[in-house]
């Protein structure tokens, strides 16, 4: 078999030093103390400990997944001992702590470690130990760390049906104890004050949970959606995606009134990406042409909606939302264009260099004082109204969450006309070779100020739609981290696929709005989604399938991997 | 017979270095020509001065009448004139079919305001371009592909691909730049038949590049060789074949002298 396979010590050895590494890291950053307030279940499972776990887990299904050719007992056995590593670096940071940081043994000396590492704290001991002091703490510690890492274990056991049921299980749990609130809103008091204590699960509650998804996920792992479509006749088929989109259409519609005031505002802010995001998907996804200043088009759509329509003193034109609406996206196109233009013979890393530097220039110049007697400066746009419908004002987070949601099935309307047209195809030939592109006849300035005015113009469509909703905008809200955020949210999502986009906007929006104990570790999230994405799934959550097509009339169905057929014999 | 395209005193510099010198060739519409010539002669080069990837310093390039040196590629490519590439050039991550119908570019006259109201005529254009796209995929001997991504073809399959996308936007004249590269004997004299094939059913001139002259012998009417940029012979396949001077560039002097040329030529 294979000669140079790695021995199992290292194996060992390897996964728990980096599981232990994992959670270390967690600890000295502060995440683990910030989170421990944060309780999950009953009043002894936080947050935090969740964040202490991972790395125990990351242990357990590293040794495993390695160790998976061997037998079952070796390699629970091996993760057991790798969990037994982990805990090592923690004991380590335990007795730095308290030598270094807390016991006055070492106060004498010319700097205090906790300088630096302001999160090596009395609390982090007393989180790592379970508060039970050095003695029973730290041999619980290693206990707890082994235990963990066979959990992980258990996650890439053979059998399927124990998998998806351990993982449902825990995964469901986890997810209720943290989005507590919005579970809490949806359901009401009743099933909520039986299942929560405060913002934690009771204990029996998590027990409960845990047991329904484990059930759920042990036996439902043969009922495959996907194979069951395709036994659906195609005649229904088409009936049956008619019925499901009515049915996705009449939930979009009640949801907002269902989940309360704070999450339709979180909502509409997921809507809102949805339509950045697509916006940035023609000109990156399908043009690819990497754009990082596209805050200026959203930047531009908002102060055009706030000049058109504040009752403020810088309004012009006093037009109302619906009116303003298209010269937001009229001006996206014509800005589109604009910003171009001078970027038409830029490639890869200069078009992105360039391009941020634009999205810099439009940020400043609206905070200058130059333009301060149009657009405001530093002060903003004030009195932006709120739109009106039939007499009726649009004041609330649901009610806007409609206009985001029309704006977004127009943005996905017109990507998926323009995909499948020979617009569309011209985009994509040009982002797989220009060179190759431009001989087949197509006209690349053309064709490259096409993506950036369709991109831009779904960007002013948000930016419209967001001023208005905020009542105020200014310029210091149009910074790099939403360009960056927008593009995040595509490259997560899967590049070019409306489902990925929708997706990366719940994820990377939406998550964040209702984690509110992870505000400060936003960035540190990101980094490390992106960086996990990169490395396991790089072509993003939901990627563009090979699209099949009903162009094939008249041919057989099935495909073989080399054709026999000489060359030109049919003709 | 009229000459389709010339080419008269077309010379490209790279810095110091000419990469084509002085370079007249004429070919006739309806026939096969071929520019052969061994690999860094210039081959490829000239190509790009006809397609109008590169822009000759000097001399003029004529086709259909037209002078096109000095127009972009995609005008050069409206104008009639579509080309594969040596090493293949497809759109990697994009379908056969899809490939095929961006050839067609050329032909299709919807804009982007039709496709978002899908109107009548562009749903019309849409399904006609798929019909000539399934019916290139079959004259190619690719039935049955039309949804794999091109990068998931093999190799052979690649090759049929892109000279269907190049026949695409129906050209009055087809550039092959090594249509035979990386191919077995075998293959090799397929691929010739099939160019033969296509001359005879479609009209199309066609143009080779091939460094190995062998392949070329049989069916083109025209040969020109090149070396170090300049054209050192001209003629038909027997007078080619017969040139000390093309055999010098191919083997060297001192093979040349001792060469017997017909053990050369019967491998054919």
């Amino acid at each position: 078999m294979d000669e140079k396979r790695t021995p199992t010590w290292q194996i060992i050895l390897r996964s728990g030093l980096l599981g232990g590494v994992i959670a270390t890291y967690m600890c000295v950053i502060g995440i683990v103390e910030t989170f421990s307030e944060r309780l999950l279940i009953g009043s002894f499972f936080s947050l935090g400990e969740v964040m202490l776990v991972f790395g125990m887990v990351i242990t357990g299904v590293l040794a495993a997944r390695e160790l998976k050719g061997k037998k079952n007992y070796v390699s629970l056995g091996g993760s057991l001992l790798s969990g037994l590593i982990t805990s090592l670096p923690l004991i380590i940071l335990i007795i730095i702590t308290l030598l270094f940081v807390l016991r006055p043994a070492v106060q004498g000396a010319a700097f205090n470690l906790r300088d630096m590492f302001v999160n090596l704290s009395p609390e982090l001991v007393e989180i790592l130990t379970f508060g039970q002091g050095l003695f029973p703490g730290i041999p619980l510690l290693i206990l707890f760390s082994a235990l963990m890492a066979a959990l992980g274990a258990t996650f890439v056991l053979p059998s399927r049906r124990w998998r998806m049921g351990l993982i449902s299980g825990i995964a469901w749990t986890l997810v209720i104890g943290i989005f507590s609130d919005t579970v809490q809103q949806i359901f009401g008091r009743d099933i909520a004050s039986f299942l929560f204590l405060n913002k934690a699960l009771t204990p029996q509650a998590a027990v409960i949970v845990f047991v329904i998804a484990f059930v759920v996920g042990f036996f439902s792992v043969h009922t495959r959606v996907q194979s069951r479509w395709q036994t659906i006749p195609p005649s229904q088929q088409s009936r049956a995606r008619v019925i499901l989109l009515l049915v996705a259409l009449g939930f979009l519609l009640v949801i907002p009134w269902v989940i309360g005031l704070f999450l339709s505002q979180a909502l509409f802010m997921v809507v809102l990406f949805v339509v950045i995001g697509l916006g940035l998907n023609i000109v990156v996804g399908y043009a690819g042409l990497l754009d990082l200043g596209y805050v200026a088009f959203f930047a531009f759509g908002a102060y055009t909606m706030g000049i058109l329509t504040t009752t403020g003193a810088l309004g012009r034109g006093g037009l109302n939302f619906w009116t303003a609406i298209p010269f937001c996206i009229l001006l996206g196109v014509v800005w589109g264009l604009i910003l171009g233009f001078p970027v038409l013979r830029l490639r890869g890393d200069y078009l992105a260099i360039v391009t941020l530097g634009f999205g810099e220039i439009i940020r400043i110049l609206a905070l200058s004082d130059w333009l301060a007697p149009f657009e405001g400066g530093a002060q903003g746009v004030l009195h932006i109204p709120y739109p009106s419908f039939f007499g009726f004002t649009m004041n609330s987070p649901q009610s806007m969450y409609y206009v985001v949601v029309a704006g977004a099935f127009l943005a996905a309307f017109v990507t998926i006309r323009l995909r499948e047209s020979r617009l569309g195809r011209q985009w994509m030939a040009m982002r797989e070779d220009e060179d190759v592109a431009e001989a087949m006849g197509i006209n690349l300035v053309q064709t490259k100020l096409m993506a950036f005015a369709i991109g831009a113009s779904f960007g002013a469509l948000a930016g419209g739609v967001w001023a208005a909703r905020l009542g105020n905008i200014f310029p210091h809200s149009f910074n790099l981290l939403i360009s960056i955020l927008a593009l995040a949210v595509i490259i997560i999502g899967g590049m070019g696929s409306i489902p990925g986009v929708i997706i990366g906007a719940f994820v990377l929006v939406g998550l964040p709005e209702l984690l509110r104990e992870f505000t400060e570790y936003r960035l540190l999230m990101y980094g490390i989604l992106l960086i996990v994405m990169m490395l396991v799934r790089p072509e993003g959550l939901l990627p563009e399938a090979t699209r099949r097509r009903e162009l094939h009339a008249g041919e057989e169905e099935n495909i073989e991997p080399v054709p026999q057929t000489p060359i030109g014999s049919d003709r | 017979m009229t000459a389709i395209l010339s080419s008269e005193n077309v010379t490209k510099r790279f810095g110091g270095l000419v990469a084509v010198s002085q370079f007249n060739v004429e070919v006739e519409e309806h026939s096969i020509s071929s520019v052969i010539g061994p690999n860094g002669a210039g081959k490829t080069t000239f190509f790009n001065c006809i397609t109008g990837f590169y822009v000759p310093e000097e001399g003029e390039i004529h086709f259909g009448g037209r002078t096109i040196q000095g127009l972009s590629p995609d005008l050069i490519t409206k104008s009639g004139i579509s080309r594969t590439y040596q090493n293949i050039r497809l759109f990697a991550n994009m379908t056969a079919i899809e490939n095929i119908l961006v050839g067609q570019h050329p032909l299709l006259k919807s804009t982007w305001i039709a496709a978002i109201f899908r109107t009548r005529s562009q749903q019309e254009e849409e399904a006609l371009a798929a019909e000539e796209a399934n019916r290139l995929l079959r004259y190619v001997g690719l039935t049955g592909l039309g949804d794999q991504l091109a990068h998931n073809l093999p190799y052979g399959a690649q090759r049929r691909l892109e000279i269907a996308r190049a026949l695409a936007s129906q050209p009055v004249l087809l550039l092959l730049d090594e249509p035979t590269a990386g191919m077995n004997p075998q293959e090799s004299a397929d691929m010739m038949h099939f160019i033969q094939r296509l001359r005879d059913d479609l009209g199309t001139t066609i143009l080779l590049i091939e460094h190995d002259m062998r392949v070329v012998m049989g069916i083109s009417e025209q040969i020109s060789v090149m070396d170090f940029g300049e054209k050192i012979a001209e003629g038909t396949p027997k007078e080619i074949q017969g040139n000390p001077k093309v055999i010098e560039a191919y083997l060297g002097r001192g093979a040349a002298a001792g060469l017997d040329l017909e053990s050369q030529s019967t491998v054919n």
